[in-house]
């Protein structure tokens, strides 16, 4: 019997647009990308030129502080440009496939021989080390790095997001599979939620399997560390998502390192909501042509409060399985302060939308009011399950305070943890920004 | 509404950099901003955000405090009428005019000095205006005696919004509740004008007044002895500031900042509950000769401005506690502060303002241990870890 955690504090926003458990048909794109920027503080160094061939796990770029830390290319075909943005930085490193390329084999593996550090080898050398994250930070892991443990969440509790349960369902063996590959590198704590859990998941041969109930952020690996092992001063864990393990498994099952993944196309804007069978970094324009509404739409790469807004040719981000339309809501609204707000969402009842309790709202970009200082108390509070005062911990941030911020937990979070917290902000401050700042001072002093 | 958007659109170039008007850009953006909520959206985060802003929050306790407000009126015009013995002739809509007249010039000087400072020193500094004062000046009006001089209306707002808040760098930087300071400025800067029985009425003079006529507050009563009803005080047809007399329409200003979320139940509930430990104490154990100490707990919530202190002023999250735990004590301490002051000090009767400017002076001590209770469980994690 697994533990159950009930988590009150959080917020089901309730969006229009959630996908039917369906596939549908999406012609695969022509091109594909792995973007540096989904990699939080990775200086890449090229390996492949442009023009050079490779095939679906050649060696694109490495991280240029760890050069074992090889980022493959996810298809066979011809590397055909590097996207640089301000002071040349790598945005986008793109191959146009070719399906006549075969994938590298990397070779089965019998697990059970295998050492630790065979495990690691491997998984470096067919670019699929790059799926774990390590906290603090949330970068890329550090093969050196002795993590406590490696967390799983297989399930996400974000607006409109993936249905992992369904995701697995043909590949429930792959999953398991990936699970004892990293259970070679650290113990492996498996978090799930009770309602119609798969049983890769809350089966899952692990060190401990953890049920989490809940709304968002319940589903965020970091609320999961907090409650279960949460991390220390000097700790390290990993975090790694269900797609990614059941990827690891194949690896290690068939010797190929297989990039497809399952995305769900969600938003109000999407005309038609349903999963598709894509490949990592691919274009979304296939996924999207015809498929949204009219009007000024924003396409994100991943959910709406952590995703990245990527353009109708843009590519799908490293870690997302999920793209989410909605409108842009660059207008102007005549007096709209004093409005009643029947459509508008808010967690205060300061609008009259608290009448309809289960309505879904079809919401948009916009940042409805301007930046203050912190005036309301107590609302990023109600919608963060954890034991830290986020305001202080911001505070602490805003005015680079080292220590306090090390004192009031900043290794324990995370944006997608706090992300919640900057929906909610009345002052309608940068909250993930803002963290990410403190996060990138704290790699710098302490490392 | 789109002529006046096109409109908006055509003048925005000059007050923007570079334009003819470009030192007026904050005021030009407080309009803006006012007339149409922004078409900013989301550059990094969050894509979607919780509608509620800063405007919307300040309308609404603006909104709690109409019903005070408005009864405010009533009652002013109704002591003035009963000052004049006249009550029994004059009809409410007489009653209420005679009110209006009295309270809307107040309101109209501390909003046109408030928001005047405001605009000129976001301008100065080149931020954007910010909401704050829509409750402050609301606020300051309703801690007013009915006959204070406007003029000391307009210095009092001046200073509380400069000193009170302005020098520490606006809307949610400040230490003290602004308008509560602008309340305490007055009362010891001009004692004569801010108590006393005459204050309470408008347009005060003996000659008016009918003989015999006693104008103290139920506070000033019950330290000689003579203890108000309680429902007549609960109901609030007794002298006092403008907004602070009747408990029930405080308490649907409440109730609708609770609903909304906006104020913290905690904060109220704790001020309330100090007054009451605080008041039965003192009916326990008071001395038997002071009349204060044996009012009955109940009473001391309804006379006053308890009550209003406790709703809208301690509830002011800027100046409060801002940790979950420190609410409480914060609320508590305040409620028994309060008491504390209108017992054992026979100088001044009300102690609320002061104890509530007390507290905000504490409110950060209150926060830092509780922050470093949980600073000191994290550290203890490890401890015990590596044991």
């Amino acid at each position: 019997m697994s533990d159950v955690i009930k988590l009150k504090k959080g917020l089901d926003i309730r969006l229009q647009g959630k996908a039917e458990t369906v596939f549908a048909q999406v012609a695969l794109p022509e091109l594909y990308a792995i973007k540096p920027t989904d990699f939080k503080g990775l200086v890449p160094k090229m390996v492949a030129k442009v023009g050079d061939k490779v095939q679906a796990g050649s060696v694109l770029f490495v991280d240029k502080q760890h050069p074992e830390v090889k980022f493959v290319s996810p298809v066979g075909g011809e590397l055909v440009a590097v996207n640089r943005g301000d002071r040349r930085v790598i945005l986008e490193v793109v191959v146009k496939a070719d399906n006549s390329v075969a994938p590298i084999d990397f070779g089965k593996s019998e697990l059970s021989k295998m050492s630790r550090q065979q495990v690691v080898d491997k998984l470096l050398e067919s670019g699929a080390w790059t799926y774990f994250k390590q906290r603090p930070y949330n970068v890329v892991a550090n093969p050196t790095a002795e993590p406590k443990a490696i967390f799983v969440s297989t399930f996400d509790s974000a607006p409109l997001a993936p249905d992992y349960d369904f995701i697995v369902s043909c590949n429930e063996e792959f999953f398991q599979k990936g699970i004892d590959a990293l259970t070679k590198i650290a113990p492996v704590y498996v978090g799930t939620h009770n309602s119609g859990c798969s049983k890769a998941f809350s089966g899952a041969k692990c060190e401990k399997v953890t049920v989490f109930d809940g709304p968002h952020p319940a589903g965020c690996v970091g609320v999961q560390i907090n409650h279960t092992n949460p991390i220390n001063a000097g700790e390290k864990v990993f975090t790694i998502q269900p797609q990614e393990v059941i990827a690891i498994g194949k690896l290690f099952a068939t010797g190929i390192h297989d990039f497809s993944r399952v995305v769900v196309l969600t938003g109000s804007e999407m005309k038609k909501r349903a999963y598709v069978r894509t490949i990592l970094g691919a274009n979304v324009s296939t996924m999207l042509d015809g498929n949204l509404k009219e009007g000024h739409v924003r396409i994100i790469s991943g959910n709406v409060l952590t995703g990245t807004q990527v353009k109708a040719d843009g590519f799908l981000g490293f870690y997302d399985s999920q793209i989410t339309a909605i409108p842009e809501g660059d207008e102007y609204e005549f007096m709209g302060w004093a409005a009643p707000g029947f459509g508008k969402f808010s967690l205060s009842r300061t609008f009259f939308s608290w009448i309809a309790r289960n309505k879904e709202y079809r919401l948009n970009a916009n940042t409805h009011g301007e930046l203050r200082a912190f005036v309301v108390s107590n609302e990023m509070e109600k919608v963060f399950p954890m034991d830290i005062y986020p305001e202080h911990l911001i505070k602490a941030i805003m005015a680079e305070d080292i220590d306090k911020m090390e004192q009031l937990g900043i290794y324990e979070v995370v944006e997608e943890d706090m992300a919640l917290c900057e929906f909610v902000c009345t002052s309608k401050i940068a909250i993930q920004k803002t963290l990410r700042n403190g996060l990138s001072l704290m790699m710098k002093e302490v490392g | 509404m789109k002529a006046l958007r096109n409109f908006i659109d055509n003048v925005k170039p000059n007050f923007q950099e570079g334009g003819k008007f470009a030192k007026l850009r904050s005021t030009f953006g407080a309009f803006e901003t006012f007339l149409f909520t922004p078409n900013e959206t989301n550059k990094c985060g969050v894509h979607v955000r919780d509608a509620v802003d800063l405007k919307r929050t300040m309308i609404v306790v603006v909104l709690a405090l109409v019903p005070a407000l408005l009864f405010g009126m009533y009652n002013t015009g109704y002591q003035y009428f009963r000052m004049t013995g006249e009550l029994s002739s004059v009809g409410f809509w007489q009653i209420f005019g005679k009110g209006l007249i009295a309270v809307l010039p107040i309101i109209v000087v501390s909003y046109v000095v408030g928001l005047a400072i405001e605009f000129a020193s976001a301008q100065m500094r080149g931020h954007e205006v910010n909401e704050g004062f829509l409750v402050s000046g609301m606020l300051i009006p309703l801690v007013m005696p009915a006959d204070v001089p406007l003029w000391i209306v307009a210095v009092a707002t001046a200073f509380a919004v400069i000193f009170g808040k302005e020098v520490f760098g606006g809307t949610g930087m400040n230490i003290w509740n602004p308008a509560l300071l602008a309340r305490a400025f007055l009362f010891f800067a001009y004692p004569s004008k801010m108590s006393g029985e005459t204050a309470w009425y408008y347009n005060y003079s003996k000659d008016i007044a009918v003989d015999g006529f006693s104008g103290a507050t139920p506070l000033a009563l019950a330290n000689g002895g003579n203890y108000t009803d309680f429902c007549e005080a609960f109901f609030g047809l007794i002298p006092g500031s403008i907004g602070e007399t009747s408990a029930v329409a405080i308490l649907i200003g409440a109730a609708i900042l609770l609903f909304t979320g906006i104020a913290s139940w905690k904060t109220m509930i704790s001020v309330f509950a100090g007054g009451i430990v605080m008041g039965w104490v003192f009916n326990q154990f008071g001395s038997a000769d002071n009349a204060m100490a044996q009012l009955p707990w109940y009473n001391h919530l309804v006379y006053g401005g308890f009550c209003f202190g406790a709703v809208f002023m301690a509830t002011d999250p800027v100046t409060s506690a801002r940790t979950e735990g420190g609410k409480f004590i914060y609320g508590f301490l305040i409620g028994a502060m309060a008491i504390i002051i209108r017992v054992l000090n026979p100088g001044y009767p009300e102690g609320m303002m002061l104890a509530i400017l007390l507290m905000n002076t504490f409110a950060p001590l209150i926060d830092y241990f509780f922050v470093q209770k949980n600073i000191n469980r994290r550290l203890n994690r490890v401890k015990t870890k590596s044991i």
